[in-house]
């Protein structure tokens, strides 16, 4: 699709969240509601000692996982999949920069993954829920983040090249 | 007012609405291409600009919605969920996920996209995510001072900039259109083709870029919903088509003790005046208030009659001609301040030497009007309050 059409789209769809919901997108969070599930499950000693996770208990009393953010991640992937279906991009792959490894570009996602959660959390959100939601209702915060987020990428693009272009 | 939750839809619904428009955005950022690795750090790269082309677009397009819903009065911008700021730990999160963002070519909802579809360094990424978040709830006692330092709380960015709501608008989109611009030469550098500043369809891309600026120009130069009917009324009053009926203190006092059921008394002063007096029955509504659409009902029941009041008799004018101008043609005016109705019957009543037998009626009149006034209001705050609505910021963010 033209990057500008996609753009609207994705406009109108945040635009009708906030319009419904009075709240923007998101995306770590429902992972925030994973990791604090599993650690409900398999440590809930530990689960009911720490203020943190007690914290996130107490702003959701039904549980980590009935949390608005799980439910919208739920139909990203839906959407995703209906998109992925109907333009053929279906399929089990890795994608990755060229003269990389498989196993070089799972660990780089891996480790990439580890600190953009760790990250979202320190800043409030991702590109989702502070930066992109941010923006449409011009959040001092919000925008902050988004600019940090793209000058750090840039920042550090430089150094992790090989891993993406041949130069 | 949107939002719609909770008042228009209820909140039950609020988790069928979250897949709702969670297939639209999975659906949005798969089309443009986002689940693929590559084509998101292209960004970095100067070998593709899809992420800023899709990421600028949105942003602004949401931006615009909001200005103009809340132009027309359809959206109260007041209560939507703005991030709070914390510069320190936004800054230092933001440079964090920056790094994620070039090692792991991801971001957390693209990843979503590209693990829906089947690609493996998609679901790494969640994992990886997952972790991390993990981590951070970990270390949170080492870093809660720095994660709590320098609230600033819901800070707007034109605030901050000291400009206008629009005029920031205006600059974000004009800086969009030089941005698409200006990489679009760099994308055909980067990868080696000719660089052309208006290939094809110019026409096209001429109107797109106009139409938002368009947008936002209008909504600078039209006054907004609430402001067209300030000055429509206002027109009105001066051409003395609408003069609102006036009651003055003792014909108000005498219904009072007669008949108060049939009156509606609304005081259009600050909560504060209000709680240090306020007549007899009346409720608060202050007159910038009054125009909201919550009080449309109220406004225009048929039931009982709406006598405003307020710390200058125009004010109460005012609040009456907002009533009728809603549709209540029987509102009433008080043709005193509430202080001067306090001191009628609450202060010193003189009365003069020699008086005239009317003189007489009139002060015993307000002296028992007084009393009674106190037992009514005594005897009605016993009464069943109605629920005060608590209208609370929308909670929302990535937590």
């Amino acid at each position: 699709m033209n990057p500008y059409l996609a753009g609207v789209l994705l406009g109108f769809v945040l635009l009708t969240t906030i319009y419904i919901t009075g709240r923007g997108l998101g995306a770590s969070g429902a992972m925030k509601s994973v990791a604090v599930s599993t650690v409900k499950a398999t440590a809930p000693e530990h689960y009911e000692n720490t203020a943190y996770y007690q914290d996130y208990a107490a702003d959701h009393p039904e549980g980590p996982m009935k949390s608005w953010l799980v439910f919208e991640m739920i139909g990203v992937l839906i959407g995703a999949f209906l998109s992925g279906t109907l333009s053929g991009r279906i399929g089990l792959k890795l994608e990755k920069g060229p003269g990389v490894s498989n196993s070089t570009r799972l660990i780089g996602a891996v480790l990439g993954g580890l600190l953009f959660g760790f990250g979202s959390q320190l800043g409030r959100g991702c590109t989702s829920g502070a930066a992109l939601s941010g923006m449409a209702v011009m959040s001092f915060g919000g925008i902050v983040t988004m600019l940090a987020i793209f000058g750090g990428a840039y920042a550090f693009a430089w150094f992790f090249r090989k891993m993406w272009i041949t130069r | 007012m949107a939002p719609l939750i909770p008042d228009i839809i209820s909140p039950e619904y609020n988790y069928l609405i979250a897949i709702i428009v969670g297939i639209g955005f999975g659906f949005a950022l798969e089309q443009a291409g986002f689940s693929s690795t590559r084509k998101l750090v292209g960004l970095f790269y100067g070998y593709d600009f899809t992420v800023l082309k899709v990421f600028f677009t949105a942003g602004l397009t949401a931006m615009i919605g909001v200005l103009l819903l809340s132009h027309l009065e359809l959206l109260n911008t007041s209560i939507i969920f703005v991030n709070p700021a914390f510069l320190p730990s936004a800054i230092a999160g933001g440079i964090i996920m920056g790094l994620g963002f070039v090692i792991g070519g991801f971001c957390p909802g693209t990843s979503a996209c590209a693990a829906a579809i089947g690609k493996v360094d998609g679901w790494a990424f969640i994992i990886g995510a997952t972790i991390g978040i993990f981590a951070f709830g970990e270390m949170f006692p080492l870093l809660e001072d720095f994660y709590m330092a320098n609230g600033q709380g819901a800070v707007l960015i034109y605030d901050v900039l000291g400009m206008g709501r629009t005029t920031f608008a205006l600059l974000m989109t004009l800086i969009a259109i030089v941005a698409f611009f200006v990489t679009g030469m760099i994308e055909d550098k980067v990868n080696g083709r000719p660089v052309k500043i208006l290939n094809g369809h110019w026409r096209n891309k001429a109107l797109s870029a106009v139409l938002p600026v368009l947008m936002v120009i209008l909504i600078m130069a039209t006054p907004s919903r609430k402001e067209y009917t300030m000055q429509k009324l206002e027109a009105r009053a001066a051409a003395g088509e609408c003069n609102p009926d006036l009651i003055d203190p003792d014909k108000l006092a005498f219904e009072l003790m007669n008949n108060y059921y049939q009156y509606n008394v609304i005081d259009v002063r600050s909560p504060e005046e209000y709680e240090a007096f306020h007549i007899a029955t009346a409720i608060n509504i202050p007159l910038d208030d009054l125009h909201n659409t919550t009080y449309r009902e109220l406004l225009n029941q048929r039931i009982q009659t709406n006598v405003f009041y307020g710390s200058t008799p125009e004010q109460a004018k005012k609040a009456c001609l907002i009533a009728r101008y809603h549709g209540n043609e029987t509102s009433l005016a008080l043709n005193v301040t509430a202080e001067k109705f306090r001191d009628t019957f609450y202060g010193n009543i003189e009365i003069p030497d020699d008086p005239t037998k009317e003189e007489q009626t009139l002060a015993l009149f307000r002296k028992q009007a007084a009393e009674k006034m106190k037992e009514i209001e005594n005897n009605l705050a016993s009464r069943e309050k109605p629920v005060k609505k608590k209208i609370t910021r929308v909670q929302g963010g990535c937590s």
